[in-house]
């Protein structure tokens, strides 16, 4: 089980975990809940540049569609290319097997802490 | 209803390969009874519905004078005089201004100018002799959907539930039943493409109907299902929906339901507008089939061959069953065939699609 309160989050409901200047990145939950079922994910390739705050990739659920905030500039430097033919994991372990994307870089858009993020979702994260 | 239990997918795969439950009390119902309601439904509606049978259920539309769709409505005979009229929630309002309308323009008119009758419901028995009215019983009435391969096994260990003969029970046929005491109508209908039933219950009784249901079933895979696995479901069966479908704007034969219209009657509201309607460059609602996971959604617009926008998705999901995305759309008649080589503009690419025959998903037993 993550430590939750060990992540940071961000107003777009995802989650960063720091390991040194990699960020492991994915979306809460709470979000996941909210979209509902995943069924396909359109991630950036590997290698490729995204800039925080920018949109990088899309989440679709049986009922819409979610846009993907990149939270960190940097490289991109591996996909969970497992979400390819299964996003289930989106929902079923959304801090853990439903990680997205790691990238390498410091330079993020403004960060909670956990308190935050649920103050943020009225508790309901 | 709400959106989903606990999981859309999840809900989705129960119907097609156990069961799923729906409350879908949400939906309006209308008692048209009295010697004229045949008579009249036949002039407000338009198939023929003086031909049904007592025990029999028949999907009819409610056109507006020109021939446009009001909406799509189930009826059934509950009686020699006396049908039950199940018509989309949202469409509740619209449909009985069209039958109050109707009913002071109907070659039957004078018997339905009546107040209407309050009381106890009773589905086969006409309780208030041959007074002919029309009652939004929505009200009353609640209206629960038990779907899926188990359906049938389910209602027969349910406790409580008492209903002869389901096993020989066809598919838009009903019969009555009860529950505790209470009148039930169990009817062989549904909007997943699966075998299932409808029960139609006092509201009083609801909620206990449900929850007998729900213990009997779920030894058997039955879980309740919401709101976005009826959509997927119905779509993958082809089934339209009002409001992204069918409309105003849309003529029967556009949507495929020219069959529903019985031309042939003498008089009925859109007769004349459908008869001056000149339809062969109406747009066709068509089903799409794609690769990859990627769908189009209501909205998207239909790329013809050259790359230029020919029509728009209507409804859009990636088909649960069938694992590629699916779609429904209005598209030009040239255009309309089966094996036609189409794109969906999935915001900003181009997503090839074939024109398919619909429904994309058909039960095999």
């Amino acid at each position: 089980m993550t430590d939750l309160t060990s992540l940071s989050y961000t107003e777009e409901h995802e989650w960063i975990s720091r390991d040194g200047e990699i960020a492991t990145v994915g979306i809460t939950d709470y979000a996941a809940d909210k979209l509902g079922d995943v069924v396909y994910v359109d991630l950036p390739a590997a290698g490729s540049t995204v800039t925080a705050g920018e949109v990088c990739g899309e989440i679709e659920s049986t009922k819409s569609v979610g846009e993907l905030y990149a939270p960190v500039t940097g490289e991109v430097v591996e996909v969970n290319t497992a979400l390819d033919d299964d996003p289930s994991a989106i929902n079923t372990d959304a801090f853990g097997d439903g990680w997205l994307l790691k990238i390498r870089g410091t330079e993020t858009v403004p960060l909670l802490d956990r308190a935050g993020y649920e103050a943020l979702t009225d508790g309901a994260a | 209803m709400p959106v989903r239990y606990t999981s859309d997918l999840a809900e989705h795969r129960a119907v097609r390969e156990a069961a799923g439950l729906f409350d879908i009390s949400h939906m309006a119902e209308f008692l048209v009874a009295g010697v004229p309601a045949g008579a009249f439904l036949d002039y407000a509606l338009a198939g023929r519905l003086s031909a049904l049978p007592v025990g029999k259920a028949k999907y009819s539309l409610v056109l507006a004078d020109d021939g446009g769709i009001v909406d799509d409505v189930i009826v059934y005979r509950t009686g020699e005089d006396r049908f039950l009229v199940i018509a989309n929630a949202g469409n509740r309002d619209a449909v009985a201004a069209a039958f109050a309308e109707r009913a002071g323009r109907a070659p039957v008119a004078a018997a339905f100018l009546e107040a209407p009758a309050t009381g106890v419901v009773s589905f086969a028995h006409v309780d208030g002799g041959d007074r002919a009215r029309i009652e939004d019983v929505t009200d009353q009435l609640a209206l629960i959907a038990v779907q899926g391969p188990a359906a049938e096994q389910i209602l027969g260990e349910t406790a409580g539930l008492a209903a002869s003969g389901l096993p020989d029970l066809g598919y838009y046929a009903w019969r009555e039943g009860t529950f505790d005491r209470a009148p039930v109508l169990v009817a062989r209908t549904g909007y997943t493409g699966e075998d299932g039933f409808e029960l139609m219950i006092p509201n009083a009784q609801a909620e206990a109907l449900w929850d007998a249901l729900l213990a009997a079933g779920r030894p058997r895979g039955l879980v309740p299902a919401g709101l976005a696995a009826r959509d997927t479901l119905r779509l993958e069966a082809g089934m339209p929906l009002y409001g992204h479908e069918l409309s105003r704007e849309i003529a029967p034969a556009q949507a495929g339901l020219g069959r529903v219209v019985a031309m042939a009657k003498d008089d009925f509201v859109g007769k004349a507008g459908l008869t001056a309607r000149d339809l062969p460059d109406a747009p066709m609602l068509v089903g799409l089939s794609a690769e990859g996971r990627r769908a189009g959604r209501a909205g998207y617009p239909v790329l013809g061959p050259d790359g230029a926008p020919v029509g728009e998705i209507t409804s859009g999901a990636l088909s649960p069953t069938l694992g590629h995305p699916i779609a429904m759309a209005f598209v030009p008649p040239a255009l309309a065939a089966p094996g036609t080589a189409l794109a969906i503009d999935v915001r900003g690419t181009a997503v090839p699609a074939t024109v398919t025959s619909l429904p994309f998903y058909r039960r095999t037993k």
